[in-house]
């Protein structure tokens, strides 16, 4: 038994049993995200791919892994957009180590 | 020249969890031909590549190739019905000692005529003038590149096609294929794994600027074409345990908007026998056309065979998934296409 199961993804719709109203809600929402707007299609499976890998949600790295190659990328772009997103985070978390300092200065003579 | 070859197992053909006729028939739809306005004459399984995904399992050991004799029989069919497009395939079609004078012929009698040329024959012994042979006879030349990168078209079609292809890009280019009014240069892009193939406008942008750029390679349109859940590619998708995920894939892309511009509806395939076909996936299949109809060329009958009911299989949710998929690559606008539901 994992926590995760693939086949779940296709079951994400049972969320709506309960207050259907609000899965409705989520769903246009969702669904207009990722038409063609000021952005392509493509760049929207990029960027998707790109949280989903930060977020390290498996559902969400699977659907846009699909997504971003049906939309016309190449691993290489997709490993590009992973490592930005994956930076951002790694300086997101070094940048609050001048919270650290702050602390630091604070109570040092 | 590869060493060796996929063994094909006489294998089930694929399934879907909806049949298709059913599912046309929830949509209130049905499939019948309307015209016969191509021949497609598939002249054999011979071929110098053995691309993974072949839906042909063509390769250079295969020996099935059209006679001199069934190949008279095309030119006749051609000049005495007029036939407005003959679409030659194969295997490696440059490879049948008839090639040339079905090309010819053809075009003396004034029907288009379409090469499937895989570019890599051209450097085949006795091959070298095949751009200008080409050129000469004004056929249009559509050929695959499943990708604008090396790794991504070597993986599919074997190590070296990617350079070889760009060098036979560039000799066609040179002869005026695809910068040239009249001689048409169109790339075919198929997905390289379990996935369907990018919007054609969008992937025909990249790929122009990419071919320009990276290869100052040009050429006319590129069609995007799906992986058909047959032959070879199905063999893939089932020792990768992707077939069931694929066949729902293809399936909940159903698009009804497809169905009208299916080329089904206005080909007939034909086989290195001469036997006939709705397409050269029925070919492969050996699924004939309608029992009651003309079965082989010498009995080529376009009154007849107009108004016949399609054969059809799961593997027919290949050709209407999206934006949909024949020879000439996507068959409806992508912004027609909405998930559909109904299923
Ligand atoms: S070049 Fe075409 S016919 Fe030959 S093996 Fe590849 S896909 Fe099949
Ligand atoms: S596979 Fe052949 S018969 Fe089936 S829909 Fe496609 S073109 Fe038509």
């Amino acid at each position: 038994m994992h926590y995760y199961n693939e086949e779940d993804l296709t079951r994400f719709g049972e969320i709506g049993k309960a207050r259907p109203d609000l899965f409705e809600k989520f769903m246009a929402w969702y669904q207009a995200c990722q038409e063609d707007g000021a952005l392509s299609k493509r760049e929207k499976a990029l960027i998707g791919l790109a949280v989903s890998v930060v977020v390290q949600c498996p559902y969400c790295i699977d659907a846009y892994t699909q997504s971003s190659l049906e939309n016309g990328s190449n691993i290489e772009q997709m490993t590009e957009a992973m490592h930005l997103a994956s930076a951002i985070r790694g300086g997101a978390s070094l940048i609050h180590g001048i919270q650290s300092h702050n602390a630091h200065d604070k109570i040092s003579m | 020249m590869i060493k060796s070859l996929p063994i094909i197992e006489q294998e089930s053909p694929a399934r879907a969890a909806v049949g298709f006729d059913e599912k046309l028939a929830r949509h209130n739809l049905e499939l019948r031909a309307a015209s016969v306005d191509v021949l497609q004459v598939n002249v054999g399984k011979l071929c110098n590549q053995a691309c993974k995904h072949c839906h042909v399992d063509a390769s250079p050991k295969r020996t099935e190739i059209m006679s001199v004799e069934t190949a008279e029989q095309i030119l006749a069919t051609v000049r005495r019905f007029k036939i407005p497009t003959l679409d030659i395939t194969g295997g490696a079609p440059e490879l049948n000692a008839s090639f040339r004078r079905l090309v010819s012929e053809s075009r003396a009698a004034g029907t288009r005529v379409i090469v499937r040329h895989n570019l890599t024959v051209m450097f085949e012994p006795g091959q070298a003038d095949l751009p200008e042979f080409f050129r000469d006879n004004r056929v249009e030349v559509v050929s695959s590149l499943p990708y604008f990168l090396q790794a991504q078209t070597d993986a599919q079609r074997g190590q070296g096609v990617f350079d070889k292809s760009i060098e036979a890009l560039r000799r066609l280019n040179s002869v005026g294929y695809g910068t040239e009014d009249g001689l048409v240069l169109n790339l075919v892009y198929n997905p390289t794994g379990a996935f369907l193939p990018a919007a054609q406008t969008a992937l025909e942008a990249d790929f122009k600027r990419e071919m320009k750029t990276r290869y100052d390679v040009l050429f006319n349109n590129l069609f995007t074409i799906t992986n058909m859940p047959i032959k070879r590619f199905l063999g893939y998708l089932r020792r990768s345990g992707n077939e069931e995920r694929y066949m729902q894939k293809l399936l909940d892309a159903f698009n009804p908007a497809t169905v009208e511009n299916l080329m089904c509806r206005n080909l007939i395939s034909v086989d290195w026998t001469g036997k006939l076909y709705d397409c050269d996936f029925n070919q492969m299949l050996d699924l004939s056309v309608e029992e009651n109809m003309p079965q082989i060329i010498a009995e080529f009958n376009p009154e007849k065979l107009n108004d016949r009911r399609i054969v059809t299989g799961a593997h027919c949710f290949g050709c209407t998934a999206g934006g949909g998929s024949s020879c000439g690559g996507a068959v409806a606008d992508y912004s027609s296409f909405h998930l559909d539901v109904t299923s």
